[in-house]
């Protein structure tokens, strides 16, 4: 346990006399926090509806099948009542819910006027936005088609957005974000201080010395493990107090969230040093197969929705995907552990086979 | 006998086509000073690596203090000290701190063990809140000897470490390590500096892989076949071509600013030799007959010894 110490002391002083580590760690998630204010445009298809239609006349029917035809939209679930729309949202499936009013075709034919209410899931605000405006362009498209009468119909949408009411981008980036930072710091920082001890042959003093291989990797992602926390929190806070992000659900599933995935992007970042022995090449590797796929491939940026089935499948694959779903179910929905289990789990499904692995792929020996 | 150390039996070690050690047995006794001499890519960091536990061999076996190289790895990284051949210490930490977690470790305290390493260490005591990349390159050998040293190691194995240091460093070095032999510790050390190899008890020459011979130094010397000649003239270059080309001549090196003329028997009558050079329009030819040194020998050995 001594030597287990004295080895993470050793870390500390490396990360702390070297300014260039120091600004990774800190300046970086605070600019990027900052510079990421801004939204990207998406496009959606095959969206996950529910409609609630209590009045299951031929107008509303003719609506719901003109939007379902769209192409951007699927039926997830026809609704029985209101108080089912919080839960089917809660789920994380349907992004979007259409109310209809009772006696809908009555009132059009009677008053001119009928309302239907539209709800999006604006935790992901730009796709919500982007729903909502197709779905109110396809009833008024449906509008013109019936306007043949003299007297002018009108169906008002009345559009709402639930979990972030409005529709704000640093939202969506804050859980994106700390996927990328956490990733970035943790994988990447790990990888580098393990390739640069194979580097500078002090690697080969750590391996003729008795301690072991277990304990050499514990050391040096344990300063990792504490930073990326900081980490985590410093994002946290900053979206908290510059752009007004909440915390909806427990503070403490979330940061027990972010414990998990800082462990899972640290053993990825062992992974990465014990197939390399150049600190070059582990950053080319964690940059490349890891910065860009968290980007890209998790729905940070672009929804996964709209991409080809291949890529969809490789999303899959990713894991900050799942990270990046739990951090907004707990942040925005205030969902607890009963939401967020499978993704919970199969986070801990990645972290414990790249540990084993790396662990076994961890030479004791030089070659 | 004495009591042995390191037992090396018929040890083979391949990378890919290339037999980096070939076949090679030896035995170092307890407190012994058993030096490896020998060109680059002679295979003295593949053994070295073989030995502290870093590298499997392919065929053979090694013994250190009775411990097996491949099974009981974890009790040789207890007792052996190691100075890998590149300066490998934390270049950000101050010296003070490299011993400190070089001991901890290791499970020891720099108090505990500091008699062992005074002598070196307080040369280097003022600058110990200096960091190490910071070091001058003797500092940096210092240095690193006291950390593969802090652990008090039955056997230290240092890897060409007098490698790029001064003459002076390396002369206050050696003496270091004639005292540390004399505290009981038995010392593996390669060099590529043939006249290191007198400081050692015994000494190996390696090349190619191969051990080409195993002597005191003292034998290595007796056991030199030639004669030599040591000739002086102002024009080495030509000199060199010249003497090659003189009949009965067996082999001809510069040194320093002599050549060293190596012959069997009485091959060569300094005599004419010196008419020889003199007619091919050399002045000043200073001829001298020798006692050979402990490089002419290796130089002889490394020549004979089939490759």
């Amino acid at each position: 346990m001594k030597r287990f110490r004295g080895f993470v002391i050793k870390e500390f002083y490396h990360i702390f006399r070297d300014y260039r580590t120091l600004l990774i760690l800190f300046g970086m998630p605070a600019v990027q926090l900052l510079l990421f204010g801004y939204v990207l445009t998406n496009e959606i298809k095959d969206a996950k509806i529910a409609i609630y239609d209590p009045s299951k006349d031929v107008v509303t029917r003719r609506i719901s099948d003109k939007i379902l035809s769209s192409g951007y939209f699927l039926l997830e679930k026809n609704l029985h009542s209101v108080a089912e729309i919080g839960p089917v949202f809660r789920q994380g499936n349907v992004k979007l819910a259409l109310i209809f009013e009772t006696d809908f075709a009555q009132k059009l034919e009677k008053t001119g006027t009928a309302r239907v209410q539209i709800i999006g899931d604006a935790s992901d605000p730009n796709t919500a936005n982007m729903l909502v405006n197709y779905t109110t362009g396809i009833i008024s498209n449906y509008l013109v088609s019936m306007n043949s009468a003299a007297v002018p119909l009108r169906i008002i949408p009345e559009v709402r957005m639930m979990y972030n009411g409005e529709l704000k981008g640093v939202y969506m980036f804050v859980p994106g974000l700390m996927a990328m930072l956490l990733m970035l710091i943790s994988a990447l920082m790990t990888s580098l201080s393990i390739t640069r001890e194979k580097e500078l042959g002090t690697m080969e003093l750590l391996l003729v010395s008795p301690l072991r291989p277990t304990q050499v990797i514990i050391g040096k992602v344990f300063p990792y493990v504490f930073l990326s926390f900081v980490d985590a929190c410093i994002i946290l806070g900053l979206g908290n107090a510059v752009f007004g992000v909440p915390i909806q659900g427990s503070i403490a599933l979330l940061l027990m969230e972010c414990f998990l995935y800082i462990t899972m992007a640290l053993s990825l970042g062992i992974l990465i040093s014990s197939i390399t022995s150049s600190q070059q090449v582990a950053m080319l590797i964690s940059l490349v197969l890891l910065m860009l796929p968290t980007i890209i491939l998790s729905g940070f940026i672009f929804p996964v929705e709209n991409m080809p089935w291949i890529l969809q499948a490789l999303c899959y694959l990713m894991p900050p995907k799942y990270f990046i779903s739990i951090i907004k179910s707990i942040m925005l929905q205030g969902n607890g552990m009963a939401y967020v289990w499978r993704e919970t789990l199969i986070l801990v499904g990645f972290t414990s086979l790249f540990l084993v692995i790396s662990i076994k792929k961890f030479n004791v020996r030089l070659a | 006998m004495a009591a042995v150390s390191v037992v090396v039996e018929k040890l083979t070690r391949r990378f890919g086509e290339t037999i980096a050690v070939d076949d090679i047995s030896f035995r170092v006794s307890k407190g012994e000073l058993f030096g490896f001499i020998g060109p680059d890519g002679a295979g003295k960091t593949t053994l070295f690596r073989i030995l502290t536990t870093l590298l499997l061999p392919d065929a053979g076996s090694c013994r250190v203090e009775g411990f097996d190289v491949v099974n009981d790895y974890k009790k040789i990284r207890n007792i052996c000290g190691y100075m890998p051949g590149r300066f490998s210490l934390y270049q950000d930490l101050t010296v003070e701190e490299n011993l400190n977690f070089f001991a901890t470790i290791f499970g020891t305290t720099l108090q505990e063990n500091y008699d062992l390493i005074k002598d070196i260490y307080q040369q280097i005591e003022p600058f110990r809140k200096r960091k190490a990349g910071k070091l001058s390159g003797g500092m940096k050998q210092k240095l690193a000897l006291s950390c593969a040293l802090i652990h008090k190691p039955e056997v230290l194995f240092l890897d060409e470490p007098t490698t790029g240091v001064d003459a002076v460093s390396r002369v206050e070095f050696w003496e270091m390590l004639s005292r540390l032999k004399a505290a009981g510790i038995t010392i593996l050390v390669s060099t590529p500096y043939m006249d290191e190899a007198t400081l050692c008890d015994r000494v190996a020459l390696m090349q190619g892989g191969r051990m080409m011979s195993i002597s005191t130094p003292g034998e290595v010397i007796r056991n030199y076949p030639l004669n030599l000649l040591s000739v002086r003239a102002g024009d080495i270059y030509h000199l060199l071509g010249e003497l090659r080309s003189y009949p009965g001549m067996h082999s001809v090196y510069a040194f320093g600013q002599s050549a060293h003329v190596a012959f069997r028997g009485t091959g060569i009558d300094a005599g004419s030799l010196k008419v020889f050079l003199t007619e091919k329009g050399h002045r000043s030819v200073e001829i001298t007959p020798i006692g050979a040194n402990i490089e002419d020998c290796f130089m002889e050995l490394m020549n004979t010894q089939p490759r």
